[in-house]
């Protein structure tokens, strides 16, 4: 399966990534909307990581295991490996127990607190490529036919 | 090829999925004594406490049954296994063959004697769907509640109840609420929320007696000599691995079924899998019953690889729990709570005020445990440690930073888990020249 790989040296720290993931799965679309206007904001499904101010940077992404930790934590159901491979959460189903925050060995899921649910990257749906592989502008992120280890 | 699974939870389902992976024709049959198709059974206090419905409590879509083509045997109970014939027996005095066998059956509620307790009416437990059911049935008349056991299932049905506006009052034998999972620090800080809510706790005592006339219960008598008035008590103390049908079997059972690296029993066409099962413990390698959900999921898909034929490895199990208590998070891992402190190096970092709490326990440079109480974010990466048994020498110092993260460790260590080489075809050469 395609997956997303991290270019470490290529990382500026900007959180452009970041940026592009908030606004891909906001209710607009619209960066500036979903920053200003939109009543809840997404919690960013990749994390950026910097280190001594920024000298260092990485954004680190869900892996889509091949046997996922956080699937075999989830006490609902509402983590599951569709056919294509991708791993993703019904946030309907899940009871926000953070279990899979517990197990995930690659920081990859996020807590949205207010709506007490989990929060993973979920491949963008609706688009070809990534929301944060297209943001990036240096190319750090890359998305590619490849295996997780 | 005839499998047959006796249970209908976590751990079967990692088995189904395992088995419909490598053997598409064989015949898979589920035995289970419960009504319901599989169900998050950590669910039942969300359901006691009306924070989810009957629908959500479902683990899987009602397909999942028939996309994998399971003969599904529902309220059916499994009374013995005869593993020179091969076959199960059921309660109701039919049988059936296999060639591999999967026990999947979970723990049972253990009560101990207490006295008055048998003809008492309102004396429940709570680990399944039904037991849930039957508490929500009765609310309307419950006036009080008394919890016997403040260990994970304990707290959770106090929890349920408090949801209701039922007073609960949980009593446990231990100096703190989760003994087993926790600390002391960890312990307090749950205690101090569930006592702002409502919830009142007494540790250190036990209930000797269920006092009242007939079948009503008034009240329970603590071993401290006080007397805590109620009309209903949940007994949790704690669950045993269902395995009393293997009696006279020659299938080898200590505290739980013994199994291997494979989950094979001491029978070779028999398998265990789950809370029932007594596996290898990640630290020490010995036998020992891990009663959580995750490692009842990758017992059973271990178990269902080996009887389809593929030999798999468990590493071992690691106790883990992710626990929110009146929105505190606490998550805890491997080594918690040291017997002997001084073989191990601890860090601690606290703001009980804030109900932020945060240990990190290491033995010979390696990461053995953690305990993250209020902000729990990421702390999967710890997870990935302790099972990776990093050396942590260089990272020692940064562990209990608020953002730890992969930067604080080593590169190599980063790049083997996100970069693109030796993962794509060509290594991510071309991107990496165009990211310079
Ligand atoms: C209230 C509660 C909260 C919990 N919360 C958590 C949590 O947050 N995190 C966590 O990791 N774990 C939690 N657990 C523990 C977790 O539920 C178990 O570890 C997990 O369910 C074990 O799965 P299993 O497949 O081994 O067996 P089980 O889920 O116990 O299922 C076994 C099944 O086998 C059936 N069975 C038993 N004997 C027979 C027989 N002879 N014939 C036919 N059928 C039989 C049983 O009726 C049952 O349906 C909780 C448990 C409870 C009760
Ligand atoms: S969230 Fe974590 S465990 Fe789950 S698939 Fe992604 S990287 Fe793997
Ligand atoms: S937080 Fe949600 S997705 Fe994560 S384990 Fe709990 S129920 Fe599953």
């Amino acid at each position: 399966m395609k997956r997303i790989y991290t270019l470490e040296d290529a990382c500026i720290g900007c959180h452009l990534c970041e940026v592009g993931c908030i606004t891909e799965h906001s209710l607009s679309k619209d960066p500036v909307k979903a920053f200003l206007h939109e009543p809840e904001r997404p919690i960013s499904r990749c994390t950026v990581e910097e280190l001594h101010g920024g000298i260092i940077s990485l954004s680190t992404t869900c892996r889509h295991c091949d046997e996922p930790d956080c699937l075999r934590a989830c006490i609902s159901g509402a983590i599951q490996k569709n056919a294509d491979g991708i791993v993703r959460i019904d946030a309907e189903q899940c009871v926000g127990c953070w279990s899979c925050v517990m197990a995930c060995p690659y920081g990859a899921i996020q807590r949205n607190l207010k709506k007490k649910k989990a929060n993973k990257c979920d491949l963008c749906p609706d688009r070809q490529s990534p929301a944060c592989v297209d943001a990036c502008p240096n190319r750090a992120l890359v998305y590619r036919e490849g295996s997780q280890k | 090829m005839n499998y047959v699974i006796v249970g209908n939870s976590v751990a079967a389902v990692g088995a189904i999925r395992a088995i419909r992976e490598r053997d598409q024709q064989g015949n898979i049959t589920v035995i289970s004594r419960e009504k319901h198709n599989i169900y998050g059974r950590p669910l039942i206090s969300y359901l006691l406490g009306g924070l989810i419905n009957e629908k959500r409590m479902a683990y899987l879509p009602n397909d999942f049954y028939s996309q994998n083509r399971i003969n599904l045997l529902l309220e059916s109970e499994v009374v013995a296994v005869d593993t020179t014939a091969k076959k199960v027996k059921l309660a109701g005095g039919d049988a059936i063959l296999y060639d591999k066998l999967l026990l999947a059956t979970g723990g049972d509620p253990f009560i101990p004697p207490i006295e008055g307790m048998p003809d008492k009416d309102r004396i429940f437990t709570f680990t399944t769907w039904e037991d849930a059911a039957k508490l929500k049935g009765i609310a309307p008349d419950i006036n009080r509640a008394v919890v016997i056991g403040g260990g994970l299932i304990g707290l959770k049905a106090a929890e349920g109840l408090n949801l209701l506006d039922k007073p609960v009052t949980v009593i446990e034998l231990a100096d703190r609420v989760l003994s087993s999972a926790f600390d002391r620090p960890a312990g307090k800080i749950v205690a101090r929320k569930m006592r702002a809510n409502g919830i009142d706790v007494i540790t250190e005592d036990t209930v000797v007696r269920i006092e009242g006339d007939g079948a009503e219960i008034s009240g329970v008598t603590l071993k401290s000599g006080d007397f805590i008035s109620c009309d209903t008590v949940v007994v949790a103390i704690g669950v045993r691995p269902a395995a009393t049908f293997l009696k006279g079997s020659d299938i080898e059972v200590n505290r739980g079924i013994v199994v291997d690296a494979t989950m094979q029993t001491s029978n070779r066409d028999v398998y265990a899998a789950g809370d029932v099962a007594e596996a290898d413990d990640f630290f020490s390698g010995q036998k020992n019953p891990m009663p959580i959900w995750p490692d009842a999921y990758i017992q059973g898909d271990i178990a269902g690889a080996a009887m389809a034929g593929e030999k798999k490895e468990y590493v071992g199990g690691l106790a883990m729990n992710s626990i929110e208590f009146f929105k505190v998070s606490t998550i805890s891992m491997g080594v918690t709570n040291p017997r002997d402190p001084a073989e191990y190096e601890i860090h601690t970092y606290q703001d009980i005020q804030n109900y932020q709490y945060r240990k990190i326990v290491m033995q010979n440079d390696r990461l053995v445990g953690a305990v993250l109480v209020g902000n729990v974010d990421r702390a999967g990466i710890f997870s990935g440690l302790i099972r990776e048994k990093v050396d942590m020498t260089p990272f020692r110092e940064s562990l209990l930073t608020p953002d730890f993260g992969f930067l604080h460790l080593s590169r190599e260590i980063r790049n083997s888990l996100f970069a693109p080489q030796g993962k794509v075809a060509d290594n991510g050469r071309t991107e990496q020249a165009a990211g310079h």
